[in-house]
């Protein structure tokens, strides 16, 4: 059991995260946030193993993981 | 379910000014994780730099002084030599330390000076608008050099960390880089041990981190990670330089 939460509001789209997702469970969504990005948003998250390599390559923190 | 990965608590929980896809957030969150892990934020000082990174005054919550354009390190040798309980840091780009911060950087490294240097090199003046620096590689194109590095005219990239290696005073030395999870660990890794450095027995430490600039490298921030790859790693091989004041 793992999960990812994304803070969307504090994401800025550059979508680093998307690639580096083994499971590739990660993509940006079609509505924009307050800042006018495109957030990261995970689409199954019943297959997130809780690798924590999205949080890793966030440069803005915006992801926590639990396991 | 148990937190694996959270914000650490030396990261202020604000966003950054950085573009999207800039990896001086995750240095910034290296260096956070570093501070937390070794229990040191109560007694931190950072000196800031010009450039990018002026605002990581706003963005790590120890406490902060920032310096002139370069001198972090002169700024931060009188911090330490002041408050010698406390752990100085430098969070410097290429355009702030390996240009017009050259004389102070080899000074404080040569008189082995007990700070802590974080230099990120991203090959440019990032804050200005994409300006060719001393870093910049041959044949790149920037703002100021719009038909690629020429050596004839400006020189070969300065490789800071090899330079700095010959010197006595230097306990730690390493490049690393931050362009994939795996890079980003071991980055970790030398961060930790840049802190831990001075924690233990107060030499000078340094790590210089391969960054990436996805607006002023006109890429996309995931080909700006390959571009990393594929031309910053070559001419800057990543490498432990010193450990313990000896010569790997």
């Amino acid at each position: 059991m793992a999960k990812v939460e994304f803070n969307e509001e504090r994401c800025k789209g550059c979508g680093l995260c998307t690639v580096v997702c083994p499971e590739d469970i990660i993509a940006l969504a079609a509505r924009i946030n307050k800042m006018g990005y495109h957030p990261a948003q995970v689409k199954e998250m019943d297959k997130c193993t809780g690798c924590t390599l999205c949080a890793r390559i966030c440069p803005d923190c915006v992801i926590k993981v639990y396991r | 379910m148990k937190v694996v990965f959270e914000r650490p608590q030396a990261l202020s929980d604000v966003t950054t000014h950085y573009c999207p896809g800039c990896t001086h957030g995750i240095i910034h969150r290296l260096v956070a994780e570093t501070i937390d892990e070794l229990g040191i934020l109560e007694r931190t000082i950072g000196v800031a730099s010009v450039g990018c990174s002026v605002l990581a005054y706003d963005y790590l919550e120890c406490d902060w002084q920032q310096a002139a354009h370069g001198r972090a390190p002169a700024v931060a040798t009188g911090i330490k030599r002041a408050l010698p309980d406390s752990i100085v840091f430098t969070y410097q780009g290429d355009g702030d330390l390996a240009s017009i911060g050259t004389a102070e950087i080899i000074h404080a490294a040569n008189r082995g000076e007990a700070i802590t240097v974080i230099y990120v090199n991203n090959t440019n003046y990032g804050m200005t608008g994409g300006q060719m620096a001393p870093t910049t590689l041959v044949g790149q194109v920037t703002t100021t050099s719009p038909r690629g590095r020429d050596t004839k005219e400006a020189g070969y990239p300065l490789r800071m960390a090899e330079m700095l290696a010959t010197l006595k005073g230097v306990n730690y030395l390493a490049r690393v880089a931050v362009n994939s999870p795996a890079n980003i660990m071991k980055a970790k890794r030398a961060i930790k041990q840049a802190f831990t450095v001075q924690v233990e027995d107060g030499g000078f430490a340094l790590v210089e981190v391969l960054s990436t600039c996805p607006t002023n490298w006109r890429l996309d921030p995931v080909e700006a990670l390959k571009w990393l790859d594929d031309n910053m790693i070559p001419y800057y091989p990543l490498a432990e330089f010193k450990v313990s004041g000896e010569v790997k």
